[in-house]
């Protein structure tokens, strides 16, 4: 059992192991929905969303496997997992809100092939978190890639206005942005050691 | 005949490689691209395990192409693939516990490379066998060699050594920063830079030729 | 109902729904067949793997021993045999040279510097101190908290760190502990890595943890670990 402290798993995940700029998990959606600050908070939304349910079903299905000696299957069921939950979380929130459903729009459907989903579901589980500290870190994992998501689509709002040569617009210059933001959350590095 | 077909078993062998890099010009499959790439070694390990798991999926899904109803395709193809890649995992393990460790959870993550079921998705479920299999033998050493390009770079001025071997001698300081994440992104950002500048000057001379001939 | 509809919507003309589950249900039962044959098939060789690269860690911080045999040291303090791979306990190694006479301990902890770090240290219960240490897992900033695992001055903390436990209470004399770089005066104190201060005073508080809770336990059953390499 790990006994790392719930806040210092929170502030690990959300800025110190921030998901997309230093473990390098969901750059897709981080390079390809970060153009604006609107549909970047949007896809943020959905992505938390979905690592809190389905951090919780992996969690119980990681405990069946345990239980049935049957640990191979893990890669395999928690992808299921994670599909079914996409698709679940999209049936549930078109029946509920369709004023929400329609904001989400493609970004639900996309979250499947979010690395960052799947590697909640596989750090919880190799770290050996507890019910709670896997929440926590997930809620902290989503928050975290929010926040480098709107992050960066403010500053590429502000990159489309500005004098970029030809041959680095788009994703050579996202990267070099990305690199600084990185960089900037590497002084995040020891806020929860003593 | 025969002769033009085997051509096009070329070219959709060198598609992958150059004008579709994966990495380079289609910008898939970031997450393990940048992070298992601090070392050389590393980046060949995922390298050869995404090869692996790319090409068996492949021919699996254009086996199945047939049989699949539409409907529950993507969920095959998943099925196939996180079979393939629980497999990786354990030969990895089963080969060096310290290249297992290095990987850590990116090799469970080769799953969600959208490179793979992309290629499943585009080609494989449209294609016969052997030219799905060539597809994925190219798009996985297009892969490959962006992940080398990327691992080299970063070991050898990070490190200063390539594969392990220092090179620079014990007066080299270096640049740690290209070990760390920041750095994988700064790398990368060069190479499609590099990448856009040599397309752009390709693009030019072609023009001026055109006029030239006008 | 609504449930039908929603589905209904998603996918306009659906086959028949048994077509559908007779190909997942066969493709599920040949990946599952592969994932087996897989998992049997490289088990033998994981395992040896692991039990090597133990081994070799533990040689390599007992020099001179020939064989090691494994122990480990629950919660309560009682020291077993070999304990199966998943039990819940502290694992120490001993280590014994040709003759089978007791050369030393590698005890195993674990604890967090930046990132989780996971050491084995030698002990020595005739000498009661430290003689040896390797990192066996780290995740520090490469360049900067890694020099706990290369960096030769940090690593000469452990040649001979004193842990020597009061006879009556059962607990170290002196806790060890990390002081600032070149401050170090007592046998058990470790010299800190300027610049790698959080990940050197891990390493402290670790090894501190971990000799506070294991050696009592150890002293307490020495004579059982000396048989066990003489049999």
């Amino acid at each position: 059992m790990n006994s790392a402290s719930l806040w210092f798993i929170f502030i690990d995940s959300l800025l110190i192991n921030n998901f997309v700029l230093a473990v390098f998990l969901g750059i897709c959606p981080f390079l390809g929905v970060s153009g604006k600050l609107d549909t970047a908070s949007r896809m943020g939304a959905a992505v938390v969303f979905v690592m809190l349910v389905s951090s919780a079903l992996t969690y119980g299905i990681n405990l069946l496997l345990v239980h049935l000696d049957a640990e191979y299957l893990r890669i395999i069921s928690y992808i299921v997992v994670i599909a079914s939950t996409v698709q679940l979380v999209e049936m549930f929130i078109k029946k509920k809100s369709p004023a929400l459903f329609r904001a989400l729009g493609i970004y639900l459907p996309l979250i499947t092939t979010n690395c960052a989903v799947l590697g909640v579901a596989m750090f919880q589980t190799i770290r050996d978190y507890n019910f709670v500290q896997s929440i926590v870190f997930s809620l902290g994992a989503g928050l975290g890639f929010t926040l480098a998501l709107v992050i960066m689509s403010g500053i590429r709002e502000q990159l489309n206005l500005s004098d970029v040569p030809n041959a680095a617009k788009g994703t050579a210059v996202a990267l070099m942005v990305a690199g600084i933001l990185s960089m900037a959350f590497m002084g995040f590095a020891g806020l929860g050691s003593n | 005949m025969s002769e033009s077909s085997s051509n096009r078993d070329i070219q959709v062998l060198l598609n992958g490689i150059w004008k579709e890099n994966p990495v380079f010009v289609q910008v898939l499959g970031m997450c393990p691209t940048l992070a298992v790439t601090n070392s050389v070694r590393n980046a060949i390990a995922m390298g050869v395990s995404t090869v692996f798991v790319l090409v068996m999926s492949s021919m699996l899904v254009a086996m199945v192409r047939k049989i699949v109803p539409k409907q529950v395709r993507i969920a095959t193809y998943i099925l196939i693939i996180s079979t393939f890649v629980t497999i990786v995992d354990y030969v990895i393990k089963a080969v060096s516990i310290p290249v297992y460790k290095a990987l850590g959870p990116f090799i469970a993550l080769i799953v969600v490379n959208c490179i793979i079921l992309g290629r499943a998705e585009a080609f494989a479920s449209k294609n016969t066998v052997y030219r799905s299999v060539l597809d994925a033998i190219g798009m996985g050493i297009g892969f490959c060699i962006a992940l080398v390009c990327l691992g080299g770079v970063r070991e050898l001025l990070g490190n200063g050594s390539f594969l392990g071997v220092p090179l620079f001698g014990p007066y080299y300081e270096p640049w740690v920063i290209f070990l760390l994440p920041s750095g994988g992104f700064f790398t990368l950002g060069a190479w499609l830079l590099a990448f856009s500048l040599i397309k752009e000057r390709k693009a030019r001379r072609a023009a001026q030729e055109q006029e030239q001939s006008v | 109902m609504s449930e039908s509809s929603v589905q209904a919507g998603a996918l306009p003309k659906a086959p028949s729904g048994v077509s559908m589950i007779v190909v997942m249900t066969s493709v599920a039962t040949v990946c599952g067949l592969l994932i087996v044959t897989a998992f049997q098939a490289t088990k033998g060789a994981i395992e040896h793997n692991v039990a090597t690269i133990t081994q070799e860690s533990v040689l390599e911080i007992l020099p001179g021993a020939a064989r090691q045999i494994p122990f480990g040291v629950d919660a309560a303090g009682a020291v077993v045999r070999e304990p199966a791979a998943d039990a819940d306990v502290s694992r120490i190694y001993a280590g014994y040279d040709e003759s089978g006479a007791l050369l030393g301990i590698a005890i195993e902890g674990r604890g967090q510097g930046w990132n989780e770090l996971k050491i084995l240290y030698a002990y020595s219960p005739d000498r009661q101190c430290i003689f040896g240490f390797k990192v066996l897992e780290c995740r520090e900033t490469p360049g900067v908290g890694d020099k706990i695992t290369t960096q030769e001055d940090f690593l000469a903390n452990f040649k001979e760190l004193d842990a020597t436990l009061d006879p009556a209470t059962q607990s170290p004399v002196h806790p060890i502990v990390t002081v600032k770089h070149g401050t170090k005066k007592d046998k058990w104190e470790i010299d800190a890595i300027s610049g790698a201060t959080i990940s050197s005073k891990a390493i402290g508080r670790i090894l501190q943890e971990s000799t506070t809770r294991l050696l009592p336990a150890i002293t307490g059953h020495l004579d059982e670990i000396r048989k066990a390499g003489a049999a």
